[in-house]
């Protein structure tokens, strides 16, 4: 059962749109992703499941409750890291954390917040003197400090450099490890393909795509590719033939076929069948960055998946 | 990871309150800017007046008091402007500008209790000052206000005034920069029809009625007469009491959270 439920969401702001329609649901303990790009109305659709925003139009429902009518208790359920939010510079984190702890009824007990953030060894370190990277973390931190059961993520990791994303990202696993459900807003591909169970592709203030991100890249183009080195020359027709099969290509000695489903099998099985093995068999799969720039536009994309976006395996 | 309190009302309790209003607290220690110029610079001024020996001689042309003696209430009323104009409105626009009341909107905390503790905090400095500056006065031989009750009157409806200002500045001032340049560009006209510079007794006719009319003008008139014995006069009171109405109900009505 899902515990939380967006339909026909509508938000304007003068004659702006800054969402038209945006339905989705988010199922207990998953992380689920709203990507897009800048302007698409990511932020304005996450205040308004947290209640910063009354929507124009549509309903929402977060844990059982009304985040227009019923905020005072969402609050105590919803934690929040806000983009482009920052403490007192000379604030100390444990201050930080008492403080928001305080507010909430329930909580998580400090310490071990710390421990699971990395940042014991600096709880009495000012704001201000903290990294980017633990920054972000304390922020993390004081959305779960009232052991929320949905967390909302905002940009989490925008300005970290490449080595503090991936520990971020490694943190947010272990926080849904501990039962929270996460929404995490982002318009970065590799974070939502790294972290998401499902994807919202959010753009022009409507969902345009919802899947797993892997069944997202599939729905783009085909979605799968193998390249090999064929021991014998073969009919091509043998293998367009297949329904899995989409499109094939020689690439001097290397053939590549593109298509989707259980592809390698067809192909392998069809190939040995004629009496032709398949040699250096690569995998490919376009990745949810092909199927962003399919889905939400921007440049005019071939129609082949390209196997050096970083997906193929040997 | 898990530790329950009990569920109570639908709010977090006043003890999260104080706890916020503790933390401000020490916050305004660590960057004591405005605490040195609204509580130091009065001293200062006080402890250098005091010193002066024509200021603790009895003059004619001021009915025989003293200048120092006038310099009370316009030494008290500065540290009131300047918590009030610059200590309320600066750090409640900063955070607005950092975005810190729009976190505290995400949590059971409501935002205004923000508001709550800058006031808390400001009017505890301010009854410090007033403290300090009354007291050194009196070690300097001015005897304190002959009406307790008309001059505690005015103080509050000075504060009143002042601190409505200060959250009419915060309620729309962009940054914690802005708030502190409109606060001080307030604070020193101001502070000159206080009778920083002149004592309001020594202003020319015109000068001293704009005074009368102006927030810390109305209350060191108030102060003064209080301090000599009377009562003070309604027109005094009523000023404070209307700009504490005007500015308290628009900062009220405009604040913006976010």
């Amino acid at each position: 059962m899902p515990i939380i439920e967006v339909s026909g969401l509508r938000k304007t702001y003068g004659d702006v749109v800054a969402v038209d329609d945006v339905s989705f649901s988010v199922e207990e303990g998953e992380i689920f992703g709203i990507l897009g790009p800048n302007g698409a109305g990511k932020t304005t659709t996450v205040e308004c499941v947290i209640g910063l925003r009354a929507p124009d139009a549509g309903s929402i429902d977060v844990l059982g409750l009304d985040p227009r009518t019923q905020r005072e208790q969402l609050r105590e359920d919803v934690g929040v890291q806000l983009q482009e939010s920052v403490l007192p510079g000379k604030l100390r984190v444990g201050e930080a954390l008492d403080l928001y702890r305080s507010f909430y009824r329930r909580s998580a007990d400090p310490q071990q917040l710390l421990d699971l953030l990395g940042l014991s060894g600096k709880r009495d370190a000012y704001f201000k003197n903290l990294s980017g990277g633990q920054k972000q973390r304390l922020s993390i931190a004081l959305a779960l400090i009232g052991d929320p059961r949905v967390a909302v993520l905002d940009e989490l990791t925008t300005g970290l450099d490449p080595q503090a994303r991936r520990e971020t990202w490694g943190l947010i696993e272990g926080v849904r490890e501990h039962g929270v459900t996460i929404i995490l807003v982002t318009h970065f591909m590799d974070e939502a393909q790294r972290l998401c169970d499902r994807v919202a592709l959010v753009d022009h203030g409507r969902v345009v795509a919802l899947d797993t991100p892997e069944g997202l890249a599939e729905r783009v183009r085909g979605g799968k590719l193998v390249r090999f080195t064929p021991s014998a020359p073969f009919n091509d027709g043998l293998l367009t033939a297949l329904a899995e099969v989409r499109s094939l290509e020689h690439q001097g000695e290397r053939v590549a076929v593109y298509g989707s489903g259980d592809l390698v099998n067809a192909v392998i099985l069809t190939l040995a069948a004629a009496g032709v093995t398949a040699l250096n068999v690569e995998l490919g799969a376009p990745s949810l960055e092909d199927a962003f720039v399919d889905l939400v536009g921007g440049a005019e994309v071939g129609d082949e998946p390209q196997g050096a976006s970083g997906e193929v395996r040997p | 990871m898990t530790s329950r309190r009990s569920p109570s009302g639908p709010r977090p309790p006043w003890r999260a309150f104080w706890k916020l209003v503790a933390t401000e607290a020490k916050l305004a220690v660590r960057t004591p800017v405005v605490l040195i110029l609204s509580v130091g610079l009065p001293v200062l001024m006080l402890i250098i007046f005091g010193f002066v020996p024509t200021f603790n001689e009895p003059l004619a042309d001021l009915d025989g008091l003293t200048v120092l003696s006038l310099y009370a209430p316009i030494l008290s009323v500065f540290a009131l402007g300047f918590l009030g104009l610059v200590g309320v409105s600066m750090p409640l626009a900063g955070y607005r500008e950092q975005g810190v009341l729009r976190r505290i909107s995400c949590t059971p905390a409501p935002p205004s209790w923000m508001l709550g503790a800058q006031l808390v905090i400001n009017l505890g400095v301010a009854v410090l000052a007033l403290l300090i500056v009354n007291l050194g006065i009196k070690a300097f031989g001015v005897s304190g206000p002959k009406h307790v009750g008309g001059y505690a009157l005015a103080i509050v409806l000075c504060v009143a005034a002042i601190f409505g200002i200060g959250l009419w500045i915060a309620s729309f001032a962009r940054s914690a920069n802005v708030a502190n340049a409109i606060g001080q560009v307030l604070f020193y006209p101001m502070m000159f029809f206080a009778g920083l510079y002149f004592p309001r007794e020594m202003m020319p006719g015109v000068l001293r009625q704009v005074s009368d009319w102006t927030p810390l003008g109305a209350a060191v008139d108030a102060l003064q007469t209080a301090a000599e014995g009377s009562f003070p006069s309604a027109q005094s009171l009523l000023v404070m009491a209307g700009y504490a109405l005007v500015f308290g109900a628009i900062a009220v009505k405009q604040f913006k959270w976010e």
